[in-house]
């Protein structure tokens, strides 16, 4: 198939505007049609997308698979894959059919809401794929849109102060890279992503306003699009709209959010930072392995208080997008594996949290964790799954998040002791909070007369969890099966970076004599 | 000679007999019974020469020793004039019919407007400028105060005619000057003087007082203040027209004049326009937060999309003017959506243009209020609706013409100006329940133009109907 990454781009978008335009009414059958064409068609994105993976070679380091044609304003409508973000177009079409099938219990629109999330799925596979830099802002952007929607119209009672702030949050940081964008395009008349990544943008240092830039326009271009990534991370301290929007948003919003979303953040540093600013992004190192170790650290403690057990997770988020942005920035091979890695694996564990939390929510309708208390006696299997996504969330070896975090800060140790040495603390307040959380959920005595009469999971939500399990051990006892495809892909990418540095300190000095 | 002059202007002469011989057959015949005919026969003629325009036209054709130019940017701007103003006649005529409004003056002087703004695109000298000038204006101050019993609609023609008589006044006061300095009204002609590097500073005087001119005409900040009012007391379907067609043919008219007559110093108006295109942007963007009513809105709305057409404008440059054509025709479709259904919106047969109206209508007609989320988001200028590229497109030229500061400040206002796009969404899709829902009444016209538009949104990010490279033809026209 030539053009198997746009077919499975748009299958769900296809499928998205057949809803819109052939389904009727709002009855009970119309509904039952709407949640199995989304599971249906977000299954079958999944499966189409096995031939991508198949069809994908490690060895290449190039893009693959690449599909190009003309559009509009002299931009060209391009995608490809290579090892840094094949694997996130499958974690995208991997977590869809599972949020598809969290959402089983929507009663309100559901059409419009099975149409929102098909829609998201597009847009959030677009982004991994576009080689073209408006068409990757264009789904980057867009994403905004479906999921404004989510919180707004299927959240939780401050869902409209979420879904605004977290609309204008990412908005403003995406609109200063698209100006960063524009004028990418006129230094270096191109769009193609391809092109742009051996293109030397000026590094020469100049002053605006009496401030001395170093680095020049890479800085500066590198800062906006730092003010895109960072809010989309979300790093400290722009991380604000997140634990609102996670709190409001509906459990299978929140997965998206989580498991996808976050993970753009992190691809953007890697496929427009790192390769296209290389003296912007040494120059701003120290500042964002420093922001990441405070976020480590700050956000754990700020989730060791939380008392609604979504936001304790989102926080947790937090500080774990902390080690990616830290391993993404000590840019060797370790550190940008690692960061790969835990983004992935923070896709399975983060989702499954939220899925936890979804599955007691859906019973009990609160978030508090003191509302609970004494799981275990009446929900063994679920007690047991929350378990594993706690361990698994606390980085125990034999799980996929011990691989990530290690690497990260093995990758970071070479470059910076102190940053490293704050953040590895960030580990031991993870198994605090996680720990203690779990202690407060699941454990002590049944006492609550509410709870008295909880039922354990059902068989859709077993289903739900079953390959979340797999993945999060699978990649925790053999990670070589994520390092292996990435691996060329990121070394090629550092060796770059370090040639590119190298020639701009090379040509500084030359000026300087 | 005489004869092939009037080749040239054959539309104009064709649409300024119709409106007069309309006028006199209406008033010795039946009035206003013959009204809706007269929208539709108006807004058919319009179409049709709008297409002859189109198909027919070619080349630069100069009539009346350069007072009257056609090229292709004039024929840009013709054709999104006269199809804007075709779709807001036809849009408008059941909801004057139902409120008593359909008088049979309103088609032709809709017509007669639209004489004076192709005369305003096609100007060649100071003269034929102020003709058209003047001739829009007049039409549009007795439209503004259509409805004769309200006092807000007299208001707003009586508000619109003071401050526009003062502006007209600038403008001629600004045109005598250029001609006391450069002993010309040709724009070919001032544009030698300023070739020779003569901009004195009565010149400059000049240049100024013309551009504050043709600033109330696009109502950029500082010279907005007409905007909500008139807006907000003309009737609906004279909002619709005034938000789209004079404000092509004032933008056209400021691109003309600026790069026609005083391209020679760009330096010189450049800053002016940025300083210009900063405030509208910005004031639209903040301003419109605490209106409540969806007419004030989209006045704050409008003046903050001139605000980014015209950074297409101070970039000075070739793609710059392509750009802000784009941009226009970009603008003028979502508004012609935009309006629609405003003019849909209504309780118990009265007009209701309060958003807090809007609350919950996603459940009631989910259609249109689809339609609507996609218009909205089009404004804001949010990706993948068509109003975004209309914005990539002007801050593209206004970076290649090295105005990094005025796009960065265009961004922010964006960002600011999404919060109340956005708003109009949250009263759809998640606001409260409302007691007092409002009705949407539709008819085909309406319908049409506002679904229409909503698609043109999403299918232009596929395919521009070779908008794009009639802009660019129509630019290399003008900027040489």
């Amino acid at each position: 198939m030539d053009n198997i990454l746009s077919i499975v781009t748009f299958i769900p978008a296809i499928s998205a505007g057949l809803m819109a335009l052939f389904l009727h009414g709002n009855d009970v059958a119309a509904q039952r049609n709407a949640k199995w064409i989304a599971l249906v068609a977000t299954t079958v994105t999944f499966l189409v997308s096995i031939g991508i993976y198949t069809e994908f070679d490690p060895s290449n380091t190039g893009f693959q698979m690449v599909e190009e044609g003309q559009w509009l304003l002299g931009l060209k409508y391009k995608m490809g894959v290579d090892g840094i973000s094949v694997l996130f177009v499958l974690l995208t079409t991997f977590i869809m059919p599972l949020t598809i099938l969290a959402s089983w219990n929507v009663t309100d629109r559901v059409k419009e809401y099975m149409i929102a999330f098909l829609l998201l799925e597009t847009l959030m596979l677009g982004v991994f794929m576009a080689l073209d830099l408006v068409l990757f802002y264009l789904f980057f952007e867009a994403g905004l849109i479906p999921m404004f929607l989510i919180i707004g119209i299927w959240g939780g009672k401050d869902r409209i102060y979420a879904s605004f702030k977290f609309f204008l949050y990412t908005f403003l940081g995406s609109v200063l890279m698209l100006v960063a964008m524009v004028a990418m395009y006129a230094d270096a008349g191109t769009t193609d992503i391809a092109a742009l990544m051996t293109h030397q943008f000026s590094s020469e240092s100049f002053s605006v306003l009496g401030v001395h830039i170093v680095g020049g326009m890479q800085t500066l271009m590198f800062l906006a699009f730092f003010a895109s990534f960072a809010v989309k991370m979300p790093m400290w301290p722009v991380h604000t709209w997140l634990p609102d929007a996670h709190v409001q948003a509906p459990t299978a919003g929140s997965v998206v959010l989580a498991a996808i979303l976050l993970k753009m953040g992190g691809y953007g540093f890697l496929r427009f930072s790192l390769p296209m600013f290389p003296v912007g992004s040494a120059v701003m190192t120290d500042l964002v392995l420093w922001l990441s170790a405070i976020a480590v650290v700050y956000t754990s403690l700020v989730a060791l208080v939380q008392e609604d057990m979504k936001k304790l997770i989102a926080y947790s988020s937090v500080a774990h997008m902390g080690f990616v942005t830290m391993g993404i920035f000590a840019a060797n091979q370790q550190g940008i594996d690692g960061a790969i890695f835990q983004m992935l694996s923070h896709g399975f564990i983060s989702a499954a949290l939220f899925l936890c939390v979804g599955v007691i929510y859906d019973r009990m309708h609160t978030r508090d964790i003191e509302a609970y208390g004494g799981l275990v006696i009446r929900m063994p299997a679920y007690a047991l799954v929350f378990m594993l996504f706690t361990m698994a969330n606390v980085g125990l070896p034999g799980t996929s998040g011990f691989i990530g975090e290690f690497l990260t800060l093995m990758g970071t140790f070479q470059v910076n002791t102190w940053v490293t040495a704050v953040a590895a603390s960030g580990v031991i307040f993870s198994a605090a909070y996680a720990l203690w959380l779990y202690r407060r959920v699941v454990f002590g005595d049944l006492i609550k007369e509410s709870l008295k009469s909880i039922t354990d999971m059902s068989t859709r939500e077993r289903l739900i969890f079953a390959p979340l399990i797999v993945m999060t051990i699978l990649l925790g006892v053999y990670p070589s099966l994520v390092t292996d495809v990435i691996g060329n892909s990121t070394a090629a990418l550092i060796s770059n970076y370090d040639t590119a540095l190298a020639a701009a300190q090379a040509a500084t000095q030359v000026a300087s004599h | 000679m005489i004869q092939a002059d009037l080749t040239v202007i054959l539309p104009e002469i064709i649409l300024a007999i119709y409106a007069m011989a309309a006028l006199i057959g209406a008033v010795y015949t039946s009035k206003d019974a013959l009204a809706p005919v007269l929208v539709w026969t108006t807004a058919g003629l319009m179409a049709a020469l709008s297409f002859w325009i189109a198909s027919n036209g070619s080349g630069t054709n100069v009539a009346f020793n350069g007072m009257f130019i056609d090229d292709g940017f004039a024929r840009f701007a013709k054709v999104a004039i006269l199809l804007s103003a075709a779709a807001v006649l036809v849009m408008s005529q059941e909801y004057m019919a139902r409120r008593n409004l359909l008088r049979f003056e309103y088609p032709l002087l809709v017509a007669l407007a639209a004489v004076g703004m192709m005369m305003m695109v096609s100007a060649g000298d100071l003269m034929s400028l102020y003709m058209g000038l003047e001739l829009q204006s007049l039409s549009l101050y007795v439209v503004a105060a259509l409805r004769r019993d309200s006092a807000k609609s007299t208001e707003a023609g009586l508000k619109y005619f003071v401050l526009g008589a003062l502006s007209s006044g600038l403008l001629l006061f600004g045109a005598s000057l250029v001609y006391g300095f450069t002993g010309t009204t040709l724009f070919s002609g001032i544009i030698n003087t300023v070739h020779h590097g003569d901009v004195s500073v009565g010149l400059l005087f000049g240049l100024v007082l013309l551009i504050s001119g043709l600033a109330f005409k696009i109502s950029a900040v500082p010279f907005h203040m007409w905007t909500p009012d008139v807006y907000e007391g003309s009737p609906t379907p004279v909002t619709a027209f005034f938000a789209t067609a004079p404000k092509v043919a004032a933008m056209a008219l400021f691109a003309r004049v600026l790069h026609d007559a005083f391209g020679g110093a760009i330096a010189d108006w450049q800053q002016v326009i940025v300083l210009l295109s900063v405030l509208s942007m910005l004031l639209g963007a903040v301003a419109a937060i605490g209106q409540r009513d969806i007419k004030r809105l989209m006045a704050y709305s409008s003046i903050a999309h001139m605000g980014y057409a015209l950074i297409g404008l101070a970039a000075g440059t070739e793609l710059g003017v392509k750009a802000m054509l784009m941009y226009l025709a970009i603008y003028v479709t979502m508004n012609i959506g935009t309006f629609a259904f405003i003019l849909m919106m209504e309780r118990d047969g009265k007009p209701v243009t309060d958003i807090d109206a809007l609350r919950q209508y996603s459940k009631r007609d989910p259609g249109k209020a689809l339609a609507v989320l996609i218009l909205m988001f089009s404004l804001a200028g949010v990706p993948p609706m068509l109003g975004f590229f209309a914005k990539f497109g002007v801050w593209q030229a206004g970076v290649q013409a090295d105005l990094i500061g005025l796009v960065i400040a265009s961004a922010i206002a964006s960002v600011i100006g999404a919060f109340y796009y956005l708003r109009i969404v949250f009263y759809m899709y998640f606001g409260d329940e409302n007691e007092d829902p409002i009705e949407t009444r539709s008819t085909p016209v309406l319908w049409i133009a506002l679904m229409g538009s909503a698609a043109l949104m999403l299918i232009g990010v596929v395919y521009q109907f070779g908008i794009e490279g009639a802009a660019a033809a129509a630019a290399t026209t003008l900027v040489n």
